[in-house]
């Protein structure tokens, strides 16, 4: 089990009473969404649909690398990884 | 109140339908999926008319009731109503019957076509309420925010890759807002913006104001039909970086069409351009995939430079819909583009210019745009701007001391090589 932080995005804090940083216990990403879940019951789905993967527009990152690049929700975490959680890239 | 939103309705998100008011936000707050402005074309029907629209100010702002401010625009009056060139001596170069170069490189104030989405967003942020506004930007957009900050009195930061061309960097810095070079892309850029976004009360023209900033892009669908005489083109090639651009063309076809200003469409179709080096949208595209993979750029278009494109299932939605073709170039044949458009039609775009008319240079070749049609080529800023992607690529002169007899001998030198070649 890997002691990690996530960051919550404004449109989530609703669910996580106002907190914008959790600290919790994962191993994997799928663990951490199920972990969160545990504490703010209704977040899962806004994070993942109902074929259990990660929404489209929604995008999560470790320590500032997109999960799509590692191995999705199976990527592995270790002691002191930060997670952020943030809305789609748009062009400038 | 309808009188207080003009002829929007809500925002809505595109991905699940639900709405929220005309605020400053976009994203829905249940899936995330992006915002989109819903509007009131039964009103808006009464309103517009291809005559009414014909006496107006030569302005992106003729079509009014189609763009998301709801009072008068405060930012910007001035923008877009572009030239649409005929490009007869590209088209033959390329090898196409009728070619239209719809040229954004002379927008004004900052040369580029981010001046029409930046002119709504402003105008709107004004009515919400704002006085500081911000963008993440590959540099056309923070050129676009900061001058069009300055000439309406508000507060600017623009937040850019910190290794974006010195042109554009102080094509920022002369209207004096406060830019921030971030080592990293562009994305992580952006990201950072959502980030600052959430905790500052700041219009970011790109992120929390997207759904009415995006809408700007419209415009140059709207000027080219007109300019075509109230007609959709037959093909138009858009280049991709998030891929709004090229899905707002599409809507502004359709919003023409369902209000009837332009003649029943036959078929047309949009095609999406990009750079080999950041291509993810092209990609799929050619692979026939409904979704892209995110990655990292690497390519002289850096205004292009978006790996993972926030518009990029909707850009690929409406090639698919339209029958369009996605295709890339390399960074050799951006270059080319840059020079071809040049050379032919004494236009100098910027590399994501050279992209558009690289891309073109390749459907018509293999294809895909037919010869014997007619295409408009979307050329997004200008080529002062992207000074480092031709130096040393644009030809060379030749240097001779000041007498006509060495002159008279390089004219001869030519004539021969040329009589030669």
């Amino acid at each position: 089990m890997a002691k990690v932080t996530v960051g919550i995005p404004t449109p989530l804090q609703k669910l996580t009473n106002g907190e914008d940083s959790i600290e919790l216990d994962a191993e994997t990403i799928g663990s951490a969404i199920a972990a969160l879940q545990a504490k703010y019951p209704g977040i899962e789905e806004r994070l993942v649909d109902e074929a259990g993967e990660v929404r489209r527009f929604v995008n999560v990152y470790v320590n500032e690398e997109d999960i799509r690049f590692l191995e999705n929700k199976e990527t592995t975490l270790k002691d002191g990884d930060e997670i952020s959680i943030i809305p789609a890239i748009a062009g400038g | 109140m309808a009188k207080d939103n003009g002829f929007m309705k809500a925002l809505k998100c595109r991905e699940c339908g639900r709405e929220y008011p005309l605020e400053a936000t976009h994203v829905c707050e249940y899936d995330f999926g992006p915002l989109e402005v819903v509007y009131d074309y039964d009103r808006i029907k009464k309103s517009m008319s291809r005559k009414a629209i014909e006496l107006r100010p030569q302005t992106m702002w003729r079509y009014r009731e189609l763009l998301p401010v709801a009072g008068e625009p405060t930012v910007g009056q001035q923008v877009g109503f572009t030239p649409l060139v005929k490009a007869d001596r590209l088209a033959k170069r390329l090898g196409i019957r009728e070619l239209w170069i719809k040229n954004d490189t002379v927008n004004y104030p900052t040369l580029s076509f981010k001046d029409r989405v930046v002119s709504v967003a402003l105008s709107r942020a004004r009515e919400l309420g704002f006085e500081t506004v911000s963008c993440a930007s590959t540099g056309n957009l923070a050129n676009s925010v900061a001058a069009n900050a300055a000439a309406a009195g508000l507060k600017a930061y623009v937040f850019i890759p910190h290794d974006l061309e010195q042109g554009k960097v102080v094509n920022s810095l002369i209207y004096n807002p406060r830019v921030i070079k971030i080592k990293g892309h562009y994305d992580e850029v952006n990201r950072l913006c959502a980030e600052i976004a959430g905790k500052f009360p700041w219009a970011f023209v790109n992120v929390n104001m997207r759904p009415y900033y995006a809408e700007g892009s419209k415009s140059m669908g709207f000027e080219i039909m007109e300019q075509l005489g109230w007609k959709i083109p037959r093909h138009t090639v858009v280049c991709m970086a998030s891929g709004s651009l090229l899905t707002k063309i599409h809507k502004s076809y359709q919003e023409l069409s369902k209000l009837g200003l332009v003649e029943a469409p036959e078929d047309y179709t949009i095609h999406g351009a990009q750079a080999t080096g950041c291509s993810p949208i092209t990609t799929a595209q050619k692979a026939g995939l409904d979704f892209f993979k995110p990655v990292k750029p690497n390519t002289i278009a850096k205004s292009l430079a978006i790996g993972t494109p926030a518009d990029g299932f909707y850009a690929l939605r409406c090639m698919k819909e339209t029958g369009g073709h996605g295709e890339d170039v390399t960074d050799d044949e951006i270059r080319e583009g840059i020079r071809l458009l040049a050379e032919c039609e004494g236009i100098f775009a910027e590399t994501a210019g050279g992209v558009t008319v690289g891309v073109a240079k390749k459907l018509i070749a293999s294809g895909k745009i037919p010869a014997d049609d007619s295409a408009v080529l979307c050329v997004t800023g200008n080529g002062l701007k992207t000074l480092d992607a031709v130096i040393g690529h644009a030809g060379e002169a030749t240097t001779i001391g000041p007498r006509l007899r060495e002159f008279e001998a390089l004219l001869d030198d030519e004539t021969k090589s040329t009589a030669k070649a």
